[in-house]
């Protein structure tokens, strides 16, 4: 494959090669990218997994996967692939297996892990230099557990655990910068309702050697109150509005891969969204509605200088 | 066969070395440190294979070293005390793959309060892990243990994971001539890891350590991995008559010392073990019949072995370096539930704690040690536990007690001072 794989939505593979019947939700942001991600890496892979939704793919005797998956625990999925990728590099060089049996050494966890527990084991094999691709599928909360807060919950958002007026108090964390910090070769974001936008990142970021990082941003149905049927326009909007930026790090810069030139208002992407209701009634709430605007202009003025 | 002077660290890593390790992922702790850097320094002149990792914790070290023996290839590691604890969950995860490698703890007490010096709460907290454990006592025992660990490790029928365990300062760092087996004959003894079909390759795609559903599959798994371990029991024993043809030496799961005649017999794990040997030989002068019983083996818990070399004792006195709050000694706990029921007219037993944080245990309290366990036996009665600690250590304890009030007092007036 080249960069020059994926030109237009025909180009996308429709290969699923992830099989259905899972017991994720209906309607998962998650499981969406999921497809679309495996269906460009294929089966020559291993998943390492950290607790979380997605732990429930796997569940004996059954599997979606194609290829290999090794459950590890919810914060050191990063060291499980470094203990995998050293022992096929180890087995590779004894000649003790053929090189064709080598496989891509994926993790695959929450934003749970990804932005509290396991980032001090990210960072560690960032800073190792660990071959391995990370896909983080970020749906703002402890999903897994009813959708509390975590790290990567957006301001004002109602969770389990922030049920108040106004929402959880905290600011969703820049993980992609604490990613990109590291530099690494590569840190993009993707969301699975803009497919030819992630099949070019997913196929960047496979030619390249090292630690290469992915937030896929994944609505949630459950989570976040929504109808199934709404996730993939829930994820549009998330780009539209210009509260999810696609972005990518590669030598050393940030590309806007989308800029959204006429971004729609927030307001369009919260309202459809239960855990955002408490800002529309029963008394609409201006001064926050406008802070969340405010955030996201000023984001993107930076951005378009 | 060569002799070496060895510290039990140095030890720890020729057994390593020997075993042909493909794999050592670390993180420094004292008193382990030496183990790892000893590894690193011979990968990096190239006297040994193999490649090391530096983790950024104990928890994603055992990480790496599960995933990497899931993967195939054979693991070496080590840590010790706060290490071990915290990579507690990932024992128990690892355990769980039955992912077959080594790691050797160096044992020292835990927190709080913090201390370097030696006890066993840090291992015995691995005990209901899954986790196989050998006890060493001498630095020779450390190298042998650590290629018994392997076999027993890596063989079929018990395919789990092995802590080599020996105590710190009193065994890392004490120097003691070390038979150091040829190369060869450890490549007879113990030919390279065979994962069979556990393991990963793209063209025979696996899922290794999935979710279960409900307690049925959850049950049988966890039962399935109790019976491995009990298996190793008849493997240990196989192993160790191996081990005495290839090296000359014996290696077996329980040491029995002067036991034949004894009627009273100490109970005692690891190095300080070595005391009680030497109390032994003091008492036997004296005219006392004493014997010690040490278990090498302590994952399984050799309960055979015990029951062979107890019987007919009049008393048995249980010498626990850890201390389980609100309960006691682990290891007396342990060998009651052994004996109870098992033996017709069965020991008195008695149960001591001694050398938390590496506090000594002196000839003398062995002796007293000896004097309450005959009473015992006499009365036909079990004695209270008794917590060793001396007058003297009493009165040292009070100073510094004074020392620390006093200091507090100070400082309170100094404040005082400032507020003014």
């Amino acid at each position: 494959m080249s960069e020059e794989t994926f030109k237009s939505v025909k180009d996308l593979p429709s290969t699923r090669l992830l099989c259905g019947g899972t017991p994720m939700c209906s309607g998962c942001g998650a499981l969406e990218a999921l497809h679309e991600i495996y269906d460009i890496l294929g089966k020559k892979t291993v998943f390492v997994n950290a607790a979380g939704c997605m732990t429930l793919l796997s569940i004996y005797p059954f599997t979606p996967f194609r290829g290999s998956w090794l459950y590890t625990a919810m914060a050191s999925a990063p060291a499980g692939a470094q203990g995998v990728r050293d022992a096929l590099d180890i087995l590779i060089e004894k000649k003790q297996m053929p090189p064709e049996d080598d496989l891509q050494v994926v993790v695959l966890t929450g934003d749970g892990a990804a932005y509290g527990m396991g980032l001090s084991s990210t960072s560690a094999a960032i800073d190792r230099e660990l071959d391995f691709l990370y896909i983080c599928y970020d749906n703002e909360g402890y999903g897994n557990t009813g959708q509390q807060f975590s790290a990567a919950t957006p301001h004002a958002a109602k969770t389990a655990t922030s049920k108040g007026p106004r929402g959880y108090p905290g600011y969703k964390k820049d993980l992609f910068s604490i990613w990109a910090a590291h530099k690494p070769p590569y840190v993009a974001t993707v969301v699975g309702s803009e497919p030819l936008d992630l099949a070019k990142k997913i196929e960047k970021a496979s030619e390249l050697k090292g630690p290469r990082l992915i937030i896929a941003f994944s609505p949630c149905p459950t989570g976040w109150g929504f109808d199934p049927k709404l996730s993939v326009e829930i994820g549009k909007l998330a780009v539209k509005s210009g509260v999810w930026p696609l972005k990518e790090y590669i030598d050393g810069k940030v590309i806007h891969t989308k800029i959204p030139r006429k971004r729609v208002p927030v307001e369009e992407y919260l309202k459809v969204q239960g855990r955002f209701s408490h800002l529309f009634s029963p008394k609409r709430n201006e001064e926050l509605i406008s802070e969340i605007q405010a955030r996201v202009d000023a984001y993107w003025k930076e951005v378009e200088g | 066969m060569k002799r070496r002077l060895l510290t039990g660290n140095g030890a720890a890593a020729w057994g390593a070395r020997l075993a042909n390790v493909d794999y050592v992922p670390a993180f420094p702790i004292t008193p382990q440190t030496e183990i790892i850097e000893t590894l690193g320094s011979w990968i990096d002149s190239k006297e040994m294979a193999g490649r090391m990792v530096t983790l950024e914790s104990e928890h994603s070290m055992v990480t790496a070293a599960g995933a990497a023996a899931a993967t195939g290839v054979r693991v070496f590691t080590a840590t010790s005390s706060q290490g071990l604890l915290y990579a507690m969950e990932m024992l128990y995860t690892v355990a769980g793959w039955r992912a077959p490698f080594v790691m050797v703890n160096v044992s020292r007490g835990l927190s709080a309060p913090i201390t370097l010096e030696p006890d066993h709460n840090d291992i015995l907290a691995a005990r209901d892990s899954g986790f196989l454990q050998i006890h060493a006592a001498t630095c020779q025992e450390v190298l042998d243990s650590v290629l018994m660990a392997y076999r027993l490790s890596e063989d079929a029928r018990v395919r789990l994971p092995v802590i080599v365990n020996l105590d710190g300062f009193y065994l890392s760092f004490t120097r003691e001539p070390v038979e150091v087996p040829k190369e060869d004959k450890v490549l007879s003894f113990l030919p390279p890891f065979d994962p069979e079909n556990i393991r990963f390759r793209a063209s025979t795609p696996i899922s290794q350590a999935v979710a279960v559903l409900g307690g049925g599959p959850y049950s049988y798994f966890r039962y399935e991995t109790h019976l491995a371990a009990l298996n190793a029991l008849s493997v240990f024993d196989e192993i160790s008559v191996e081990f005495g043809r290839f090296f000359g030496r014996s290696f077996d799961a329980v040491e029995a010392y002067r036991t034949e005649d004894a009627e009273f017999v100490f109970v005692m794990m690891g190095s300080f073990a070595t005391k009680a040997k030497e109390a032994t030989d003091r008492l036997r002068e004296a005219g006392w019949l004493v014997g010690l019983v040490r278990p090498k083996l302590f994952r399984p818990f050799p309960k055979e072995h015990f029951l062979k070399l107890l019987k007919g004792k009049k008393g048995i006195a249980v010498i626990d370096q850890n201390i389980s709050m609100g309960k006691g000694g682990v290891l007396y706990t342990e060998l009651a539930s052994v004996l109870y029921g098992s033996l017709d007219d069965g020991p008195v037993m008695a149960s001591f704690i001694g050398g938390l944080g590496g506090r000594d245990i002196s000839s003398e309290e062995f002796f007293e040690i000896a004097k309450v366990i005959r009473r015992a036996a006499e009365e036909g009665k079990a004695p209270p536990p008794r917590l060793l600690y001396t007058e003297e250590e009493l009165r040292e304890m009070r100073k510094l007690q004074v020392i620390a009030n006093a200091e507090r007092n100070q400082a309170g007036k100094r404040v005082g001072k400032k507020d003014e």
